[in-house]
Formats: structure tokens, C-alpha cells, sequence
């Protein structure tokens, strides 16, 4: 019923704001500008990445075992690099994983909402540390008191590496395993201790089932921190690209190789510089997978109890 | 956890009452032990072997090949450069982007989802990855040169996801009646956003800030790449050469020469020093301005 008097009352606009659509405009360049950053990764790396097996043929590169580009008989054998990284990884997961899943469950079912409060922060502190003196630490504290307690490590190993790493990634670890237990509702604890269950029934048989896929995404993504991480592998694992599962010799990681390689004077435009792009691509796929897996979890863990 | 029955604790009595409890409990709180006791085994340590190289020749002098005159003046000033232009950079472009998506962007369209996405992924990309990005851009693609401001162009790449990720949090928080009230007197929605939101969204904002700056700083990895890795002996400028206090670090760890390892846990005490006061500063930030709604 659009009477003349009710025109009279119109809450559109009386004219266009101009400013705002150039405010907006201006917001959504700065969104834009993520968007870029994902591009100009994706170039830098493949770009190169490309060029480089144009000259190494993929196949081997990526079932080669022997890694050496930058001496003069060169060989491209990706293999070392992504053992020593998944070494590496071992190592870590099998700290992190345990204590923080343990520190997880003790916050969300154990501490009093005030100790939680004091506690979930102070857990943070550890990815607070530069990685650069987490690799001091591995280097000049564990790798010597390894061989104190009888462990005969190399001066560069790739056990002392795993093992800071895995202090580096219990925050990531505890953190959302201990959001995904307490997105487990009230009632499912209260029902299991009606039917008589202790606290430990409740917490391993209850929680944490119920949390599993928050936990599991937890997990994965330590990992995918694990593979990318540099400092702690290029102080502490050293630079050798030994094809070694024993966590006693030095190994090169993938992310170590780059920034080693990087940090040379390697010609723009020559294949040393390439491989670097090449294994930086490889990395990037590699964390890129964990990451998409992680994501896909939380997700679906999220769907289950809202 | 729900509150409307706090008082009510089914699990009561038998809390510990068997030793396979009492057990499991203990070892919840080693898992939660062994992390601090690490944190607190690499703090001593580092003091032990690094106080005594604290003095004024390391915070004065510039590196040398002696150790007893060596110091680390150029790149304690590049770090603080980099902490000042990574806050100049990052703060308008990451709440710029945190006002998009949480104010305007139309959450059904799909490139809008695909942003959020890709923030997510940026957010878990490993930093040597940046650092690659540098090299190729900025310090070869560009011919910027490996000089301070490709540094700190990359770190600021590397935090915008935290940036962006923690003010949007803070942009969320503030309660829709409050723009809606704005809405009701005529404003405008960037005059809701910016004399409203903006400002009761500041202290989480702040704070998310600093703690990402706190991050920035002990990044490592993409300087050396981008070429910090360099003998240094004068002031830092912007389109000069650069070494950054962490990339110190990691040079004098290398050296096999037991008083290097020494000064680079003299330097490691002046970067925990300076993260600490950041995080310190954030969270008397949060203490003294969180508003609860």
C-alpha cells in the first residue's frame, strides 16, 4: 500500500555514498592482498619448480637416493632429503603426541577451571620460543648430555632434533586436542559417572573417543609443523643427506637443504639455484596434504556436536 | 562445559579411589611437567653459559672474528626496525582485511569463503616457504637486493594470517546490538565500524598484534634465505644489507669455538628479554582493556 504519505518515510538512502563504496573498496584490497601471497607462493615455487624437471626427470628425483647438487657430479635424488625431514618427524611426534595429549586431557578433565586459566597460557610459552634457540638448546645441551646417559649420537643427529621439536609442537598438540574434549558435552561424562565409571573410565573411555577426530587433527597438524620446521634441523641435524633411518647420525631435512642452499651464493638461474625451488615445492605439497587433512577433520568433528 | 548445574559433581568420590586412577592422574601431570621442565632446563641453561657475555661490548660493539671484542649493536637495531616497520605494515593491512570479512563480505559468496580458506592455509605454511617467496620476488625477481625492507615485506606476509585470524576474533566479539544501535541513530556502516567496532575491537587487536610481532621477531628461517646471513659491522638502514638478532644467533651457534656459543647465549638472553617484554606488554594490555560484553 504505497500511499504518497508513506513514500514520504523512505529509509533508502536519499543519494549513493560514494565514500562508502571506496571504503569497502579499500578493505577488500587489503583482503586481496592474502590472496596475492598465495599466488606469488605458488608461482615462486612451481614456476622453477617446473624448469628444474625439465632438466631432472621427476621420476628420479623423487625415487632417487642420492642427493648431491651441488657437487660436480651431480645427482637428484630427493629420497635423503624427505628421510631425514620424516626421521625428524618421528622423533617429535613421539614426544608431542604423548605429553601433549596427556597435558590436554589433564586441562580439560582434571584442573579446576582457575588452574586451566593459569596453566593453557603458560603451556603457549613453549611456541613462544624462537626456533633458533630451541636449535641452540638441541645442539648444545641435549646432543652432549645424549652422550652422557650412554646414547652415542653424532655431533649433528637427528634424535636431539626430533626430540626439542616435539617440545617445540606440544602446544599446537595440547591446545586443540584439549578445544576438541571440551566440545564433548556435559552430558555424555555425567551419563558414563551415573553408571557408576571413575575418572579414568571417563576421560580415555568417554572423552576422548568422542574427541577423537579434534584429537587426531590435532596430531596432524604437529605434523605438518614438524616437516616444515628449519632452525632445529639446520643446527641440530646438520647438513649431510645421509639416506639413514638411524636417528644417531646426522641427516639433512628438506626445509635445512633449502635454507642452506639459500643462504649460499648459488647463481640465479642455475640449476643448484632451481633445486631449491624444486625441494621448497615438494615441501609444500607435502605440508599442503597434512594441512588439508587436518582442516577436513576439524570440520567434521566440529559438524557432531553443534 | 555448562554452568547451569556447577554444583552438581557426579564424579565425586572416586576421584583417585583406585590405584590405576591415582596412576593415570600422575601421568598427566608428568606429560604436563616434562614441558615446562624442558622450558626451564633451556632457560637456565642458556643463562649459565650466556649472562656473563651480557655486558656492554654486546650490546655496543659490532661482530668480529674476535669474540672477546665481538658484538651484536647492527643486529639488535635491524631487529628492532624489523619489529617497528612489520607493525606499520601489517596492522592496517590485517585489520583492513579482519573489517572485510567480518563487516562486509557476504559470507554465501564463494569467493569469500575461499578467502577464509586460504588464510587458514597461509596460516600453516611453513616459514622457509616465505622465505622462498622472498628470494625469488623481492630480493632476485625485484632486484630489491637482500636489504632490510625485503625482510621485513616478508615477515610481513609470514604474521598477516595471525594478525588477520586474531582481529577478526576481536571484531567478533564486539556484541551486534551495539551496531545495530549505531544503526538506528543513521550512521553509516563505516561510521559503525569505525567510531563503534573499531574502537571497542582495539585491545584485542592490540593484543593479537604484539603477540604475532613476539612471533615475527625469532623468525629465523626466511631471513637467511632472503641473505641477513651477512658480516655486518655498521647500522642497519632500510635499502642496506642486513643481519637481524636471531640470524646472529644461528652464526654464532655454528662457530665451533666454545666462547661463540657463549655470545650467541648472551644474544639469546636480549631476544627472550625482548619477547618477553612484548608478551608481557600484551597481556597487561588484555588485563587492563578487555571488556567483557
Amino acid at each position: 500500500m504505497a500511499t504518497p504519505a508513506a513514500a514520504a518515510f523512505s529509509l533508502a538512502p536519499s543519494h549513493k555514498r560514494r565514500g562508502e563504496a571506496v571504503v569497502k573498496g579499500a578493505l577488500a584490497l587489503c583482503a586481496l592482498v592474502s590472496v596475492a601471497t598465495t599466488v606469488g607462493i605458488v608461482a615462486a615455487l612451481f614456476l622453477p619448480a617446473f624448469e628444474f624437471f625439465q632438466t631432472v626427470n621427476f621420476v628420479d628425483y623423487i625415487t632417487g637416493t642420492e642427493w648431491a647438487p651441488l657437487f660436480l657430479q651431480k645427482s637428484f635424488g630427493v629420497v635423503p632429503l624427505i628421510v631425514g625431514t620424516l626421521s625428524v618427524t618421528f622423533w617429535a611426534c613421539l614426544v608431542a603426541i604423548p605429553l601433549g595429549l596427556g597435558s590436554a586431557i589433564y586441562l580439560s578433565e582434571y584442573a579446576r577451571p582457575r588452574v586451566r586459566k593459569t596453566l593453557k597460557p603458560a603451556i603457549e610459552l613453549l611456541a613462544g620460543i624462537p626456533t633458533v634457540v630451541y636449535g641452540y638448546f638441541a645442539l648444545t645441551f641435549v646432543t652432549p648430555h645424549l652422550r652422557d646417559i650412554g646414547i652415542q649420537v653424532s655431533v649433528f643427529n637427528a634424535l636431539s632434533a626430533g626430540l626439542v621439536m616435539g617440545v617445540m609442537i606440544i602446544p599446537t598438540v595440547a591446545s586443540l586436542s584439549e578445544d576438541a574434549m571440551t566440545a564433548v558435552p556435559r552430558d555424555l561424562r555425567d551419563g558414563a559417572y551415573a553408571l557408576g565409571s571413575s575418572k579414568l573410565q571417563v576421560s580415555t573411555r568417554i572423552v576422548v573417543p568422542a574427541a577423537v577426530s579434534g584429537i587426531v587433527a590435532a596430531f596432524v597438524l604437529g605434523i605438518s609443523r614438524a616437516i616444515g620446521e628449519t632452525m632445529i634441523a639446520l643446527l641440530a641435524a646438520g647438513q649431510q643427506p645421509n639416506l639413514a633411518f638411524d636417528p644417531r647420525q646426522a641427516v639433512e631435512t628438506m626445509s635445512a637443504f633449502i635454507a642452506a642452499t639459500g643462504a649460499g651464493d648459488v647463481p640465479t638461474g642455475s640449476i643448484e639455484y632451481k633445486t631449491i625451488f624444486a625441494v621448497g615445492a615438494t615441501l609444500f605439497v607435502m605440508t599442503l596434504v597434512v594441512n588439508a587433512v587436518a582442516i577436513r577433520l576439524v570440520r567434521k568433528y566440529r559438524e557432531a556436536y553443534e | 562445559m555448562s554452568s547451569d548445574t556447577p554444583e552438581v559433581r557426579l564424579e565425586g568420590g572416586r576421584r583417585s579411589s583406585t590405584w590405576a586412577g591415582r596412576g593415570f592422574y600422575v601421568l598427566l601431570l608428568l606429560c604436563l611437567a616434562a614441558g615446562f621442565l624442558t622450558l626451564g632446563t633451556l632457560v637456565v641453561d642458556v643463562f649459565r653459559k650466556g649472562l656473563q657475555y651480557v655486558d656492554g661490548v654486546l650490546l655496543m660493539n659490532p661482530p668480529s672474528s674476535d669474540p672477546a671484542i665481538a658484538g651484536a649493536r647492527p643486529a639488535i637495531l635491524a631487529t628492532l626496525y624489523l619489529g617497528v616497520l612489520l607493525i606499520a605494515f601489517t596492522v592496517p593491512i590485517g585489520v583492513g582485511t579482519a573489517i572485510y570479512l567480518e563487516e562486509y563480505a557476504d559470507k554465501n559468496r564463494w569467493y569469500n569463503r575461499l578467502l577464509e580458506l586460504n588464510i587458514q592455509n597461509l596460516a600453516a605454511v611453513p616459514s622457509i616457504v616465505y622465505g622462498i617467496l622472498g628470494l625469488a620476488f623481492l630480493v632476485r625477481g625485484l632486484g630489491l637486493g637482500r636489504v632490510l625492507l625485503a625482510g621485513a615485506l616478508i615477515l610481513t606476509l609470514l604474521v598477516l594470517p595471525t594478525v588477520i585470524i586474531a582481529a577478526r576474533e576481536a571484531i567478533r566479539a564486539v556484541p551486534g546490538s551495539i551496531r545495530e544501535a549505531a544503526y538506528a541513530l543513521g550512521a553509516t556502516q563505516w561510521q559503525v565500524v569505525s567510531r563503534q567496532v573499531l574502537p571497542a575491537a582495539l585491545p584485542g587487536i592490540a593484543t593479537g598484534s604484539i603477540l604475532a610481532l613476539s612471533r615475527a621477531i625469532g623468525e629465523t628461517a626466511p631471513l637467511i634465505l632472503i641473505g641477513a646471513l651477512t658480516y655486518i659491522s655498521f647500522n642497519p638502514t632500510l635499502l642496506g644489507p642486513f643481519t637481524a638478532l636471531p640470524v646472529q644467533i644461528y652464526n654464532w651457534t655454528k662457530l665451533p669455538n666454545a666462547e661463540f656459543k657463549g655470545l650467541a647465549a648472551a644474544a639469546i638472553i636480549i631476544l627472550l628479554a625482548m619477547i618477553l617484554i612484548l608478551n608481557a606488554g600484551a597481556i597487561w594490555l588484555r588485563n587492563r582493556y578487555e571488556k567483557k560484553w
